[in-house]
């Protein structure tokens, strides 16, 4: 076991715990906290799989910005503590799915890992640096990319019109309804 | 390196993505579940691109890994936009409250 591999248990480890903590933590703002050390955890695992320009894209983009969003959307809405509020009555089914899915694609995983992958395997970790990834989605995949951000630009006009709210919603309708009344 | 404990931290998250989802009641949670279900798509992106498919001239692993982050990051703000939305009509965001398109 490399040194590589033990630091890479490590951090798989802390993600998993921060894992586990999320799905079961009976304060939402926990489990916030909770996945965003998960998301920084997997950047870790980039940055041991030498991937990392990705690695700090996760962590701009998920620990830096979806995490904010999300305890944001946690304080727009109303946050009930406890387990009975949080979680529904499928909670055994869920508990049953997920671990029947999960032995099953480990013992896949495992019997493949023993066929196939071990003949084929690189002794490390090798990851194009970020001239090359750079030059590789501007010249390559450039059609996508450019696909990629009309749906960035759809998705957040979508976001803005649905969560602008009604005309008249705030204050001035309830003003003349009372007028009215009156 | 081998590849077995990134695929199997993979698999994990994935299946923790799978309870939340499916025993969480709270909207913004399930939201964050789907979230931690993408990121285990990725680290198996990232592990067979480094790993196993070093030569490859497109560097498909880590480009997709990128998409998937950006369509990830376009799904939570609809999604909490939505979410804020059924809050604002409801006063709600249990999934087992948004029943109006049930038949």
């Amino acid at each position: 076991m490399t040194a590589r591999e033990v630091i890479f248990t490590l951090i798989a480890a802390g993600g998993g715990l921060a894992g586990i903590g999320m799905v079961t933590a009976k304060n939402l703002v926990h489990a916030a906290l909770y996945l965003a050390t998960t998301l920084a955890s997997i950047a870790g695992v980039f940055l041991v799989l030498h991937a990392d320009f990705v690695a700090m894209v996760q962590l701009l983009v998920y620990v830096g910005a979806i995490a904010i969003l999300i305890i944001f959307g946690l304080m727009l809405t109303r946050a009930p503590i406890g387990r009975e509020a949080l979680d529904s009555q499928q909670r055994g089914l869920g508990a049953a799915i997920a671990l029947s899915m999960f032995g099953v694609l480990a013992a896949l995983i495992w019997q493949a890992y023993d066929e196939t992958f071990r003949t084929a395997q690189a002794a490390e970790a090798v990851g194009p640096d970020s001239a090359a990834l750079g030059h590789s989605i501007f010249s390559s995949w450039v059609l996508p990319f450019e696909v990629l951000s009309l749906l960035l630009l759809a998705a957040l006009i979508g976001a803005i019109v649905l969560a602008r709210g009604e005309d008249g919603e705030s204050g001035t309708a309830v003003e003349e309804s009372t007028e009215v009344f009156s | 390196m081998s590849l077995l404990g990134p695929l199997l931290f993979g698999t994990f998250l994935f299946c923790l993505g799978i309870y939340g989802v499916i025993a969480r009641r709270n909207a913004v949670l399930v939201l964050m579940s789907v979230e931690l279900m993408l990121n285990a798509v990725n680290v198996n992106l990232i592990a067979f691109q480094n790993l196993l498919h070093q030569n490859d001239t497109f560097l498909t692993g880590q480009v997709f890994a990128l998409f998937v982050i950006a369509v990830a990051a376009a799904e939570v703000g609809v999604g909490l936009a939505i979410v804020l939305n059924m809050f604002r009509n409801r006063a709600s965001i249990n999934v087992d409250d948004a029943d109006l398109m049930k038949w």
